[in-house]
């Protein structure tokens, strides 16, 4: 017993330094929220700082520019999710319609090709739809050419922004989003689709009454987890799409953040409010976690 | 053979069905790969046409100036020795760290495994955010350091949870036999569980060579010092100051000739990196689908 006992400790020395290194990269920067609760000046250590209680807090809510900010960052936030939402049923039909192809070369171009744009980065897509959307880019010279004085100016507007930025991340992710059930359809039974056939099902039937309801479910979980993860846009796409003409409607949480805390320098006020982002994002992934035991009988993470 | 051979007329409504869904991904495809198409054309072009928006689908004037000039760039090819070396020094450690940690989780008879492995997976759900992170690894001396590239990512719990699965998959007499014979753990996980575990390891890699390769904010969140900057940071920069590039262009001795312009650098850089990702993406087609579903199946 005692062997034993040493056993499993030395295995777990071995994996201390990992644990260790997590604590450090992981938890050890939950110390930043203390800047919270002091009025931050650059350059002065945290110790040095004057502490303020919930003084930032209440700064959020009570200074109207700081108000006006937030609900504007919000409102993105929240807008280009409902915009991403409507296409989310998207993957389901492209991978259902795809996979009804014959051709089996055909397909595999269609899903090499629709793949391929979610291995670059938001830098290199911005810099692609300049060449394509930009004031010589390639839409417009083809408008030119034709003759007509219309432009097409996506990129340096402050129109229809969200639903600008929810197309270009269908352009780069509907083909990888697709594979999840692409691989759901796959391990569908045959012998169901041969039993409707001989009913006499049409295609769309066969679609309609037994792919999709399969689906269905996988689709849900992922509706479910996007819900969960809704708040964490990222700032990469936002960087590279932002400019000064659309600033007032890409700038979504995160983005906001990053640039309170880190571009202006107010760091006591970044850190207020990425911690209340990061605590509405804990009580969503519950939340979010919960609604999944409750419909499929297992928890998603 | 008399069934599928039935099987292949088809009913007017399935021709109407094909014509139509083919017709729609044939338009898909196109969207997908003109906009790689047109940047490679405008490389090639010359560079005034580009500049006067006058190519549209075939290249005009072709030249290769652009791709003999951009290098011409202060210090572009050391910003893309930069890349490289964090791709290759990023990816190699992760995928080490990673594994080793799979393999020792695997282990259940560690001491409080499950608190420790939880201690660990719970990161992937809770960040303390932007700004802490940031303080964080200031503190710890990373700002204007090559090493933020590599050390805060090492341990990727995602990557760690597919290897272990993997690991998991493996028959536990493969290592049972090498245990016998008198080796340690180290022994085991080097000799043993590595290589059988290349399939996996070869994704997982593949993975975050990209990401290593297309990442530009944390250039733009911990570095100043321009000599670690990386080729999509300075991708990155030229976007939004694309006449600035055209005077270092000046400034770095190169003739600046109406052969290349701004606009055909941007265009020119922009395809320098995206060819190395076009030359690994056959491998990573190969995987992904793979990938995807370890992943699947252990949610």
């Amino acid at each position: 017993m005692k062997v034993k006992r040493e056993q499993d400790f030395k295995l777990f020395l071995y994996i201390l330094p990992v644990v260790i290194f997590i604590i450090i990269f992981k938890y050890l920067p939950l110390w930043g929220w203390s800047y919270a609760f002091v009025r931050y000046i650059p350059g002065k250590s945290l110790a040095k700082c004057q502490f303020v209680g919930l003084q930032n807090f209440r700064d959020l809510f009570s200074n109207p520019i700081m108000q006006k900010n937030i609900l504007r960052v919000l409102r993105n936030t929240f807008g280009i999710n409902f915009v991403a939402f409507l296409f989310s049923l998207l993957p389901m039909f492209f991978a259902i319609f795809l996979s009804e192809v014959r051709n089996k070369r055909f397909q595999k171009v269609v899903q090499t090709a629709t793949t391929l744009p979610n291995f670059i980065s938001w830098v290199i897509i911005f810099s692609m739809a300049l060449s394509m959307f930009g004031s010589n880019g390639m839409v417009n010279s083809t408008l030119k050419a034709l003759g007509t004085d219309a432009k097409v100016n996506v990129l340096t507007s402050n129109k229809h922004v969200w639903l600008t930025q929810v197309l270009l991340q269908q352009w780069k992710m509907l083909g990888w989003n697709a594979i999840v059930y692409f691989a759901g359809i796959a391990g569908l039974d045959q012998e169901i689709y041969e039993a409707a056939m001989v009913d006499g099902a049409s295609k769309m039937q066969r679609i309609w009454h037994i792919t999709i309801p399969q689906l269905i479910p996988t689709y849900f979980v992922l509706l479910i987890i996007s819900i969960g993860n809704f708040l964490n846009t990222g700032v990469d796409q936002y960087l590279a799409f932002g400019n000064a003409l659309n600033n007032d409607y890409i700038e979504v949480l995160d983005l906001y953040v990053y640039n309170l805390g880190i571009g202006t320098g107010q760091i006591s006020y970044g850190v207020v409010v990425g911690t209340l982002k990061s605590l509405v994002a804990l009580v969503l992934f519950f939340i979010a976690n919960t609604a999944s035991k409750i419909i499929r009988g297992t928890s998603v993470f | 053979m008399a069934k599928t051979k039935a099987k292949v007329k088809l009913t007017r409504e399935e021709i109407i069905f094909n014509i139509i869904t083919c017709t729609i991904f044939s338009l898909i495809v196109l969207v997908c790969l003109f906009p790689f198409y047109y940047l490679f054309i405008c490389t090639i072009s010359n560079a005034k046409l580009v500049d006067l928006g006058q190519i549209t689908i075939f290249p005009i004037g072709i030249n290769f100036d652009n791709y003999r000039k951009v290098f011409g760039i202060q210090n572009l090819l050391h910003s893309a020795k930069i890349s490289v070396l964090r791709v290759i020094i990023g990816t190699s450690l992760t995928l080490l760290v990673s594994a080793y940690t799979a393999y020792f989780f695997t282990k259940q008879n560690m001491w409080k495994r499950k608190f420790w492995y939880r201690l660990v997976v719970v990161t992937v759900y809770f960040s303390p955010g932007l700004i802490p992170i940031y303080l964080n690894n200031r503190m710890l001396g990373l700002v204007n350091s090559f090493w933020v590239y590599i050390v805060p990512g090492l341990v990727s719990v995602y990557n760690m949870i597919l290897i272990k699965t993997s690991i998991e998959a493996m028959p536990a007499e493969l290592e049972e036999s090498a245990y016998l014979d008198g080796a340690g753990y180290l022994t085991r996980f080097f000799k043993i569980v590595l290589p059988l575990q290349k399939p996996i390891l070869a994704t997982v890699g593949l993975f975050s060579a990209v990401q290593h390769w297309n990442d530009f904010f944390t250039t733009k969140l911990y570095i100043t010092n321009t000599s670690l900057y990386t080729l999509q940071f300075r991708l990155y920069e030229l976007l939004n100051q694309v006449s600035a590039a055209a005077q270092q262009i000046e400034v770095s001795g190169m003739d600046s000739a109406a052969s290349i312009t701004p606009t055909g650098i941007r265009m020119t850089l922009t395809m320098v990196i995206i060819i190395p990702i076009m030359l690994v993406y056959p491998s990573i087609q190969k995987f992904y689908v793979k990938g995807i579903m370890v992943g699947a199946v252990k949610g």
